[in-house]
């Protein structure tokens, strides 16, 4: 049985560890908040270690791993001090505030061969995976055109102070929202190499954005659109999507489905001209325990996978969170310009 | 329970396989008239019992049933609490404990703050029964026998292993509102073991049951093979799998399984409502022949 142990118990992070209790591969024994609250709904009905400083908890604990899910400017100083621990370690997205930390926490896991993954969740959604898969194999041709959205009901009024609030410490719409479409963006279609036109709104908050919109150019030249709003509230939750423009046809990808618009019939896809839609109950991925998408559950899954097998996982690694971070970076440096 | 029991995602632009269905069922019944009607089709087709979410516009509806008491004479409401994005989205925005203070009532939480931890650690409890009656309030004067708890809850509950929760739960729904508590789940036979192991037998458990083995965690074999050896009062609810699978085929399915008691399905059309309360008439008269 691999020892886990989980940092931050925010909303990921209770999420995670619901995921972590109820997989038989792992022992989960310990979890650190600084809410005292919280720690105290854990002593009193789980039998779990609580802490309330990591130091202790990575010190005192044998852990094979541990799943990081705190405000993004704790990820640097604890994902470091797992590493060097010889912990395995899953971080909640965005990875890091700043590349250079990224870059050094993505060196140490290398360096110490240990098994490294992000929390970008949508890679475990089967609509995105075939997604991907029908781009690889050219079924809508050169892609000319692709636009990138994420609307939600995250920030609706004007309020108080988080630590959302603050653009220092990753708060904003940006690194928080638009950070998953960049990503899907940056591994199912391409790297983002050039960011041009960005206009970063505040809507509500103030300090941090609650939309972007901006344009990106790929490494292979194909140019598009990133539109995200966490301020819309005629969405009901985060609705995340891909629509992606070919030569010989378009498609149009979210968490629910997938529709193929296809200029001539693919025999080897079996898919009509014209349009067909499919349907996440086609592509979704099996989970052992479900609590709130199948992508929660597999994306652990998958981790703790790797970690019993001691491989690397390709899904989420460090490496490419890095270069989500970098993107963020491109863009915030972009709006400044403009 | 009723064999057939009316949901109510529909309503709210919930749809598990389709944004934007559910973005076109958000337009559809921004009035409450609409809801109401669609109601009243259910009723007129037999289904006199509706599964809501505690989602702030029941409220009106339940307005509206209190004020024609003839018209719902026989009508029976089983809540589902919480209305979850309510929650996720304050924790989101506030923490929580910025969420718990706005949807405690009273000074309660308050005075625990100024109390400080030590009074705190004692009555989690009674914070999760101040919640249940904040939700209950909108249905005072209903008849509400099976109380229910969402999936989101059940399951968070279920994977951190806080089966007291889940418990006190099922006493306080029983103690305070005389009813029975219902759990709703993605993870029906993982829940049932330890529900069971916690001392709640024959429990009323509302999963997601249905031909694609969609949303049932751990696969439909062993779904299968718990209604088969176990005792436990199932609803099966996502039977068609959000529409993508054929309504005859999937409600023959769920009506041939032993143990499902009710069957929990939603829909817009009165073509719709009609079509699955007759699947359902037909195989369950087929069923009660081959069982002669």
């Amino acid at each position: 049985m691999l020892k886990a142990g989980i940092i931050g118990l925010g909303k990921m992070g209770i999420s995670h560890a619901a995921i972590v209790g109820a997989n038989p591969d792992v022992h989960f024994t310990s979890i650190c908040d600084t809410s005292s609250l919280v720690l105290d709904v854990f002593k009193k009905y789980t039998k779990l270690n609580t802490y309330n400083d990591y130091i202790k908890m990575l010190d005192k604990e044998p852990l094979d791993f541990i799943l990081v899910a705190t405000p993004t400017k704790f990820h640097y100083p604890i994902v470091k001090y797992a590493l060097e621990k010889n912990i395995h370690v899953f971080c909640e997205k965005p990875f890091s505030l700043t590349s250079q930390q990224g870059i050094e926490l993505t060196e140490l896991a290398l360096s110490k061969s240990l098994i490294n993954q992000v929390g970008y969740h949508n890679h475990f959604i089967g609509t995105f995976r075939e997604l991907h898969r029908l781009l690889k194999e050219n079924v809508i041709g050169d892609i000319v055109h692709f636009t990138g959205e994420a609307y939600g009901p995250v920030v609706t009024k004007e309020k108080g102070n988080t630590w959302r609030s603050n653009p220092d410490e990753g708060g904003g719409c940006t690194s928080d929202y638009a950070a998953h479409v960049i990503n899907l963006i940056q591994e199912i279609i391409g790297k983002p190499v050039h960011v041009n036109g960005t206009l970063l709104k505040s809507i509500y908050s103030v300090g941090v954005d609650d939309a972007v919109y901006s344009l990106l150019t790929l490494e292979n030249n194909i140019s598009g659109v990133l539109l995200v709003n966490w301020s819309d509230d005629t969405y009901r939750k985060m609705s995340t999507s891909l629509t992606v423009q070919g030569k010989k046809g378009k498609i149009v990808c979210d968490a629910t489905e997938i529709k193929i618009y296809l200029k001539e019939p693919s025999s080897t896809e079996n898919l009509d001209k014209g349009w067909t839609t499919k349907y996440i109950t086609d592509f979704a991925i099996p989970v052992n325990y479900y609590l709130r998408g199948e992508e929660y559950s597999a994306q652990i899954e998958y981790f703790v996978n790797n970690v019993k097998n001691k491989k690397q996982g390709t899904y989420n690694t460090f490496e490419q969170a890095l270069y989500t971070d970098r993107v963020i970076e491109m863009i915030m440096d972009n709006a400044k310009q403009n | 329970m009723d064999r057939i029991l009316f949901g109510d995602n529909q309503f709210f632009a919930v749809n598990h396989i389709s944004d934007e269905k559910s973005r076109a069922q958000s337009i559809r019944f921004k009035d409450d008239e609409a809801i109401i009607n669609t109601l009243d089709i259910a009723r007129d087709a037999g289904l006199n019992t509706f599964m809501c979410t505690t989602h702030d516009r029941i409220a009106n509806i339940c307005d509206f049933i209190r004020a024609n008491p003839d018209r719902y004479s026989n009508y029976k409401i089983f809540p589902c609490m919480p209305y979850a994005h309510k929650y996720a989205n304050a924790v989101t925005e506030s923490g929580i404990a910025g969420t718990l203070k706005q949807y405690v009532p009273g000074n309660f939480f308050g005075s625990l703050f100024k109390g400080g931890v030590a009074y705190l650690s004692k009555d989690y409890v009674s914070i999760m029964e101040l919640l249940i009656d904040a939700e209950m309030k909108m249905f005072k004067g209903i008849n509400t026998p099976v109380i229910f708890l969402q999936n989101v809850v059940t399951d968070l509950l279920l994977g951190l292993g806080m089966m007291d929760i889940l418990t006190a739960f099922h006493s306080y729904v029983e103690k305070k509102y005389n009813a029975e508590a219902g759990f709703i789940t993605m993870n029906m036979p993982m829940l049932l073991e330890k529900l069971e192991a916690a001392g709640i037998q024959n429990p009323i458990i509302c999963s997601s049951i249905n031909l694609a083995g969609f949303r049932m965690s751990g696969g439909k074999e062993l779904y299968e093979s718990v209604l088969k050896t176990k005792t436990v009062r199932a609803i099966a609810m996502q039977v068609l799998a959000g529409g993508a699978i054929n309504a005859k085929d999937a409600i023959k399915y769920v009506c041939e399984l032993p143990n499902i008691q009710s069957i929990l399905f939603g829909a817009s059309s009165k073509a719709n409502i009609t079509q699955t309360v007759n699947y359902i008439k037909e195989f369950d008269k087929e069923g009660e022949l081959n069982f002669k």
